[in-house]
């Protein structure tokens, strides 16, 4: 076992590090402490707020004056490099996370612009990272969360092995849920090698042809003008890619752009095409549809009988409006 | 509450009311609403060992007659379900309280192959491997393949967020979802999720996706196409200790590869395999691996490389690299067949599915084997060790007396001993009625109230696939037994 509390202010665990039985259940003792202190701590009465990293704090709107904060635990609590998991808290910083994983050549892709934001504020506006082309949805790297809900109490939904279908997937209800159902505690998440190697190309040619040309790249990132890609993975590979790129027009390079924060602006994939020649500063997610823009961007409307679903789901799950106050995913 | 399945009493007054029902479907479908005894026997059962009445089958031909259907039903106050082909291994699509089946089987249109966007459109009862087939010659296939992908839906695979040997580098059917038109068991059609990239609000696709019915009836799906990989290598190893092979699954992993599957069958499944495929499995051994790595040729090659290492650390007997399309195929024909090749030891079959830490595999494999023992049952191991998801086939003969509730008793301790080490109920084929009354062992009461809560939104009169997933008692309200629809057995 590889067990590590990062953050450096709650406590290191006695015993933790030895792998025994007793290890074992003193290891699950302390986090079962450290959550139900959060759901002591968010209570059951008043408006509640977590407050991460405050990187994505306006997202769906602010919460109301005069609703209390409170902090998920934070600590990477257990990982098992074999079995390709990972447990913290929500509260964990990404950057914590990711250098703990890097010690054994493991990441979980969730790249936040800030690396400061937390693993549950990250999951709770349910943003994916540049990488999601060829890593998936932040919600497909989720294995198990553990909510605290507006009664104060503590639910665990999913399970912690990399494969999982037992009840109702509410964890995937959480993500991008702007913490207005449940407010994360404990997540376990599915990790992946760090790739062997990984180059950035950039240049002027057709990001949607190159797209066409390559297989899973990591990233296609675009201007309007121009373009960047990341490929991932055997050295080898990410040569023999690149050196298809370069005909078309590209060239390694460091790195993008940094990504525009503010707005998220949604689309088909094939909706992207249409951006070409309008102006603004923006960056598209090719093969996704997803524009960052510098400006915030009016969310698109949700169909009646999906709001009539939320807010009925919204009323039974915390039927006070306690959690959140004053945010809205839709 | 009576305890045990199968137990519909069918009265004159339910007779009555069946025949109301079926003028009022008939006004929709014609005679595609029917009541004759050989349907009805047809759409009793699934892969599963449960088995009930339904009261009617629909076959509707696009979701304007599912809606139809779904308002008749809440007319009626009549369950309703969904069914696929009923291949489901949880008995998710047996009939309880005696409800209308919805059969999706001439709803099996592709209706659009959209490669600008990599998506296809489909309606629920289009065959997976139907849809991968179509999409070969563009490049593309859908991920999840099943076992079961000769004849099961994509309606089922949605319904069970089903998974599949390569799912372990694709991840399963919900990764590959982007958008799902659905009726509502209000009898509304809406489309959850979008084929644009953050689509507003809750998830309410992923929610549906594995709620196996209980949420309302999918007419259409977008589903995500993935390149096929360039290059594909098929390995089998065979070691002479089971205790090795899973060692060696381990290792595979903690080496940094994600193969794109790695399926482990033991002694049994190997010798019942290769009297049927004749694809040379080695006989004498204890267990085989079956690797398969795939992607572009530097990668995939290094990891040959990398397997052949850690099949020598663990002692397998031989490396077997399939040469070309030809032998690969050879390979997967036994794995995938393996579970119908089970009658050749006996004629009956009871298919479990857990996962538990790949670490524990070979202690959790032990315990299968113990348990079988003591039941008296034989235990067959074939599964997706990979991703930790044991499947142990519980072969029998239905004509010995007695023996479901063995059957019943030896799954039961499958699934504790499972969880002790770590695990969950199931890895892919879901709760359904099988595992219903287990999921307590892995969840709090709170945990459940919550979950079913959720499911109440979408069917606060529980006429959808009543009785699945969530234990009844689940509720400390009385509101839920109030669900509960008469005529039904729990
Ligand atoms: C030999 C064998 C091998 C198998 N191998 C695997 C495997 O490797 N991996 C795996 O995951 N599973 C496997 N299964 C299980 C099964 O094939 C899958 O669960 C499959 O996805 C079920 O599809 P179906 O069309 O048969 O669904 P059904 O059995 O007809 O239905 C399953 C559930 O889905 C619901 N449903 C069906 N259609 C819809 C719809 N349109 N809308 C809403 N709900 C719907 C039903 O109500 C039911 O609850 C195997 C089964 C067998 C018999």
């Amino acid at each position: 076992m590889n067990r590590r509390s990062s953050g450096g202010s709650e406590p290191q665990w006695e015993g933790a590090s030895t792998g025994s039985p007793d290890a074992g259940a003193s290891l699950a003792a302390n986090i079962a402490a450290e959550v139900t202190a959060f759901a002591h701590e968010v209570g059951s009465c008043d408006p509640v707020t977590v407050v991460g990293a405050q990187a994505h704090w306006d997202v769906g709107g602010t919460p109301l004056a005069g609703t209390r904060e409170v902090r998920a635990p934070a600590g990477v609590w257990e990982h098992e490099p074999s079995e390709m998991t990972v447990r913290c808290g929500a509260g964990t910083t990404v950057a914590d996370l990711s250098a703990h994983l890097a010690q054994t050549g493991q990441m979980v892709p969730l790249d936040p612009a800030d690396d400061a934001a937390t693993v549950g504020g990250v999951l709770a506006c349910g943003f994916s990272g540049h990488r999601r082309l060829r890593y998936g949805h932040v919600r497909d790297l989720v294995l198990q969360t553990r909510h605290v809900d507006a009664s104060g109490k503590v639910v665990t939904a999913g399970g912690p092995t990399v494969k999982n279908v037992s009840g109702y997937d509410l964890a995937r209800l959480l993500v991008g849920s702007l913490g207005t159902l449940g407010l994360l505690a404990e997540v376990i998440l599915r990790t992946l090698p760090v790739p062997a190697a990984s180059q950035w190309l950039t240049g002027d040619g057709d990001p949607f042809a190159a797209f066409d040309l390559l297989y899973r790249p990591s990233s296609i990132l675009w201007n309007g003008s121009h373009a960047w890609i990341l490929l991932e993975g055997d050295p080898a590979d990410v040569a023999a890619e690149a050196s298809k790129l370069e005909p078309a027009g590209f060239a390694p390079c460091d790195g993008p752009p940094p990504i525009p924060a503010v707005g998220r602006e949604s689309m088909r994939p094939s909706d992207l095409r249409a951006l070409a020649g309008t102006g603004g500063e923006w960056l598209a997610e090719v093969g996704i549809g997803l524009v960052h823009r510098h400006e915030a961007v009016q969310a698109a409307p949700v169909a009646p009988a999906n709001a009539l679903l939320m807010d009925q789901l919204k009323q039974r799950l915390d039927p006070d409006n306690r959690l959140n106050p004053g945010r809205r995913p839709w | 509450m009576p305890v045990g399945y199968g137990r519909v009493v069918a009265s004159e007054i339910e007779g009555a009311a069946d025949a109301a029902l079926l003028a009022d479907l008939r006004g929709v479908l014609g005679d595609r609403a029917r009541d004759n005894d050989f349907e009805r026997g047809l759409y009793s059962r699934d892969g599963s060992i449960e088995g009930s009445s339904p009261a009617i089958v629909c076959l509707p031909t696009s979701a304007a007659d599912v809606a139809q259907i779904v308002r008749i039903c809440r007319q009626h106050r009549r369950p309703f379900l969904a069914r696929g082909s009923g291949t489901g291994l949880a008995g998710g699509a047996v009939p309880v309280g005696r409800p209308v089946v919805v059969a999706t089987s001439k709803m099996d249109r592709i209706i659009e192959v959209d490669i600008a966007n990599r998506i296809a459109w489909v309606e629920p009862g289009v065959l997976n491997l139907d849809l991968s087939r179509a999409l070969s010659p563009l490049g593309f296939h859908f991920a999840p393949d099943p076992s079961s992908q000769q004849v099961c839906s994509i309606g089922g695979n949605i319904a069970n967020n089903s998974g599949g040997p390569h799912c372990l580098a694709y991840g399963v059917t919900t990764a590959h979802v982007a958008a799902l038109e659905v009726v509502l068991p209000s009898g509304e059609i809406t489309v959850f999720g979008g084929v644009d990239a953050e689509p507003p609000g809750f998830d309410l696709r992923g929610l549906f996706v594995g709620s196996e019915g209980t949420m309302g009836i999918a007419t259409k799906a977008a589903v995500r196409l993935t390149p096929n990989a360039p290059t594909v290598r098929t390995l089998l190893l065979d070691f002479d200790d089971v205790s090795e092979g899973s060692a060696a699954v381990s290792a595979i992993i903690a080496a940094g590869l994600v193969p794109s599957a790695l399926e482990m069958m033991d002694q049994r499944a190997i010798e019942i395999v290769e009297a049927f495929a004749h694809a040379g499995y080695p006989t004498g051994a204890a267990a085989v691996l079956l690797v398969e790595l795939d992607g572009l040729g530097g990668g995939v090659e290094a990891g040959v490389e990398i397997v052949r290492e850690v099949a020598e650390r663990h002692h397998a007997g031989h490396v077997r690299v399939a040469a070309d399309d030809a032998e690969r195929a050879l390979l997967w024909k036994g794995r995938k067949n393996a579970f119908g090749a089970v009658a050749r030891i006996k004629p009956d079959y009871y298919l479990h599915d857990t996962v538990v830490p790949r670490s524990r595999l070979t202690e959790v494999l032990e315990k299968v084997y113990r348990i079988a023992d003591a039941y008296d049952l034989i235990a067959v191991n074939v599964f997706h060790a990979g991703d930790g998801n044991l499947h142990p086939i519980l072969a029998f003969d239905r004509r010995e007396p007695g023996v479901d509730e063995r059957v019943k008793a030896a799954g039961r301790d499958i699934v504790a001993a499972s969880i002790e080490a770590g695990g969950v109920l199931s890895g892919e084929h879901g709760i359904g009625l099988e595992k219903r009354d287990y999921m307590g062992m892995l969840f709090s009461t709170h945990d459940m109230y919550t979950q079913d809560l959720v499911r109440e939104t979408f069917d606060p009169d529980g006429l959808a696939n009543p009785l699945k997933i969530i234990p009844t008692g689940s509720r400390c309200s009385d509101s839920f037994h109030q669900h509960v629809p008469e005529g039904a057995w729990v």
